[in-house]
């Protein structure tokens, strides 16, 4: 065998161990949401089988039709459930994505005093643990007559979020070279107009990132939610998976059933703003 | 159109002062370059009359309107920037459009304005391209063509051709100079390449730390430098420049290295005087291979060793030590040189420059 031919066969055999790896890495990530979506569509007993049940004997829409059938006869107040969670997720994406924008663009094109520290400071918030923040918060939000509001919760959301999104698109206008809005100036933009003209298109995947992680951070938390909110004036549908729970017994089908509707929108709307996650658009902006 | 003008213009970074307060008066249509060594002050000045900087004191006047105050945008002026600064989500047309739309400009009049810089400067094949596909040259050229779209009173340069390879910079150059003449506007090009500076401009602003050492033409500046660091920094290769001492119708280099005073000089200085003596390399050839053989000059021969040889085609440039230091000279009509080999040298003591070793100032009339 020649040394070509020898080559060849290494970086046919690479290439598959390579794509073999990744396989088994995505199947391990997958398999739990495959898992839920499986269970959302198979009896209790089933699920609890031991040892489990890979493929599904029978398959029906039993839970999601009881989901939805109100209460009384299974069913769960979905619907309020799910307008709780879009209101506050969306409302506290866009709060903390304009304080994310403005504070972000202030720390990358700004020099102002302790602004390391203050810096450092939001970083600091984002080690404490929600659920050790829980209780003070409660205390903090009976007092103001807050709890089981939609308000309360954005609050609550907006604060979690802020200092990761300033993190996140701060980095985003760094990147952007000063020299842009310093010609837009020139080019007869207000500083306002500079920024919206030329510096916003080009953080727009930053700023896209971070509204997403923002949004699935508040769509997805349940510690602070389960206890700030108490009826379907402001129960989030991750709070509403544990009206599948009695006394008892736990209705696994019908959590799984819930859960596979949190999933959908969230990986809608990943899937629309990912087309914004382009990176690299500010190359060839500057030399080259 | 229109002349600008400094006035004790000073910035101060806290209490860091970077500009001492400079005066310089730029004439309409003239072209003026800033040129010296990097931190001297000169991007800052092109960037406080361009208002990106507030200014510290002192006054800037745009077509003697004083715009102090005034954002970048109502001055009239368009700029150059180094990194080029393309907008680069949008195309070549709308990066060259893009003043006139955010002026509110009729569509139609952008298109034509965009089109008639993209002839000028040969940019029609590449209007719907984005800055990422183009090469520097073209590059560079999108941003003089986003400039000229605006049509502004002054153009501003700052170092537009320091990110160029050699050749391109040359081609440019050659570029930048026929705009010039066609749009007639009043420019303020900044650059620490002297070359660019001498070839381009009408008239060259030398500065360094912060002060205006020379304003000049090309001519000025070569030929009677103001001070010992215009001397050094015009010129290619640079004026040998070394500290003497006089004594008695001499200039000592050092043990026993003596020049004698040149004429001019000899009711200038005092015995005992330390000044630093120049001589351009164009100056000092080896024996009948200068520019002035055979004229009548103050023409002082000395037999020394060629230490290294430098052969550019059309001349060759020898150094030869003397006084202790390389001296740099100037072989037209060259012949094959070898180190080590003697060579009689003539200094065309006629042509020299004396500056006093403290002030740094010329000590001709």
């Amino acid at each position: 065998m020649d040394i070509n031919a020898a080559h060849s066969l290494k970086r046919a055999v690479l290439t598959a161990a390579h794509r073999i790896g990744l396989f088994l890495a995505m199947a391990t990530i997958c398999l739990p949401g495959l898992w839920i979506v499986l269970s959302s569509l198979r009896p209790t007993v089933e699920i609890m089988a031991k040892p489990p049940v890979w493929i599904p004997r029978e398959l029906s829409f039993d839970a999601y039709v009881a989901m939805f059938s109100g209460v009384g006869q299974g069913g769960i107040p979905v619907l309020d459930y799910f307008r709780n969670s879009l209101i506050i997720s969306v409302t506290s994406t866009v709060i903390a994505l304009a304080i994310g924008m403005a504070g972000g663009y202030a720390f990358a094109r700004y020099r102002f005093r302790w602004k390391t520290s203050i810096f450092l400071g939001f970083m600091l918030t984002r080690t404490v643990p929600g659920i050790a923040l829980s209780l003070p918060l409660f205390f903090v939000y009976a007092k103001l007559g807050i709890i089981d509001t939609h308000f309360g919760l954005i609050m609550a959301y907006v604060a979690l979020n802020v200092p990761f999104t300033v993190w996140l698109i701060d980095g985003f206008f760094r990147q952007v070279p000063k020299d842009l809005a310093e010609a837009a100036q020139i080019d007869g933009c207000t500083r306002w107009q500079a920024f919206w003209q030329v510096e916003f298109p080009l953080a727009r995947p930053g700023i896209a990132s971070a509204g997403i992680f923002a949004f699935l951070i508040s769509w997805n938390e349940f510690a602070l939610a389960s206890q700030l909110t108490r009826s379907t004036n402001s129960k989030t549908l991750p709070v509403g998976l544990l009206d599948y729970t009695a006394e008892f017994t736990i209705d696994w089908r019908g959590m799984c059933a819930l859960a596979v509707v949190m999933i959908v929108p969230a990986l809608t709307l990943t899937f629309i703003v990912q087309k914004h996650l382009v990176s690299g658009l500010t190359s060839g902006a500057v030399k080259g | 159109m229109a002349p600008v003008s400094l006035s004790k213009l000073v910035k101060r970074y806290g209490s860091v002062e970077v500009v001492h307060g400079i005066d310089l008066d730029v004439a309409d249509r003239e072209f003026i370059a800033l040129v010296g060594p990097s931190g001297c002050g000169k991007s800052t000045t092109l960037r406080m009359i361009a208002g990106l900087e507030d200014i510290s004191g002192g006054e800037i006047r745009i077509g003697g309107t004083v715009v102090n105050d005034l954002p970048p945008r109502a001055r009239n002026i368009s700029m150059v920037f180094q990194s080029y600064a393309l907008y680069p989500h949008m195309t070549v047309a709308e990066n060259m459009g893009f003043s006139l739309k955010i002026a509110g400009k009729d569509k139609s009049v952008t298109e034509e304005r965009v089109a008639e810089a993209a002839r000028t400067l040969g940019l029609e094949a590449l209007l719907d391209r984005r800055p990422s596909q183009l090469s520097g040259g073209q590059r560079q050229r999108v941003a003089m063509g986003r400039a000229i779209v605006r049509d502004p009173e002054v153009f501003l340069f700052d170092e537009p051709l320091s990110n160029l390879d050699a050749k391109l910079r040359t081609q440019m150059r050659t570029e930048i100079k026929k705009l010039h003449a066609k749009v007639q506007s009043t420019v303020v090009y900044v650059t620490h390449d002297q070359v660019e500076a001498m070839t381009l401009a009408d008239r060259i602003v030398i500065m360094r730390d912060g002060h205006i050492e020379q304003v000049g033409t090309p001519e000025e500046v070569f030929q009677r430098p103001a001070t010992h660091f215009v001397a050094g920094f015009i010129g290619s290769p640079p004026m040998n420049l070394r500290e003497a001492v006089v004594d008695d119708g001499k200039l000592a280099f050092g043990e026993d290295a003596t020049l004698p005073l040149p004429a001019q000089f000899r009711d200038r200085v005092t015995a005992g005087q330390k000044v630093v003596f120049g001589l351009r390399p164009d100056d000092l050839y080896p024996s009948g291979h200068g520019i002035h053989s055979g004229e009548a000059h103050e023409v002082h021969e000395m037999e020394r060793t060629v230490s290294i040889t430098e052969p550019l085609g059309n001349e060759t440039l020898v150094f030869a030590g003397f006084g202790g230091t390389e001296w740099v000279s100037r072989m037209l009509n060259p012949r094959p040189m070898k180190a080590g080999e003697p060579v009689k040298l003539s200094f065309d003591l006629s042509q020299a420059h004396l500056f006093d070793a403290e002030t740094g100032r010329s000590l001709r009339v």
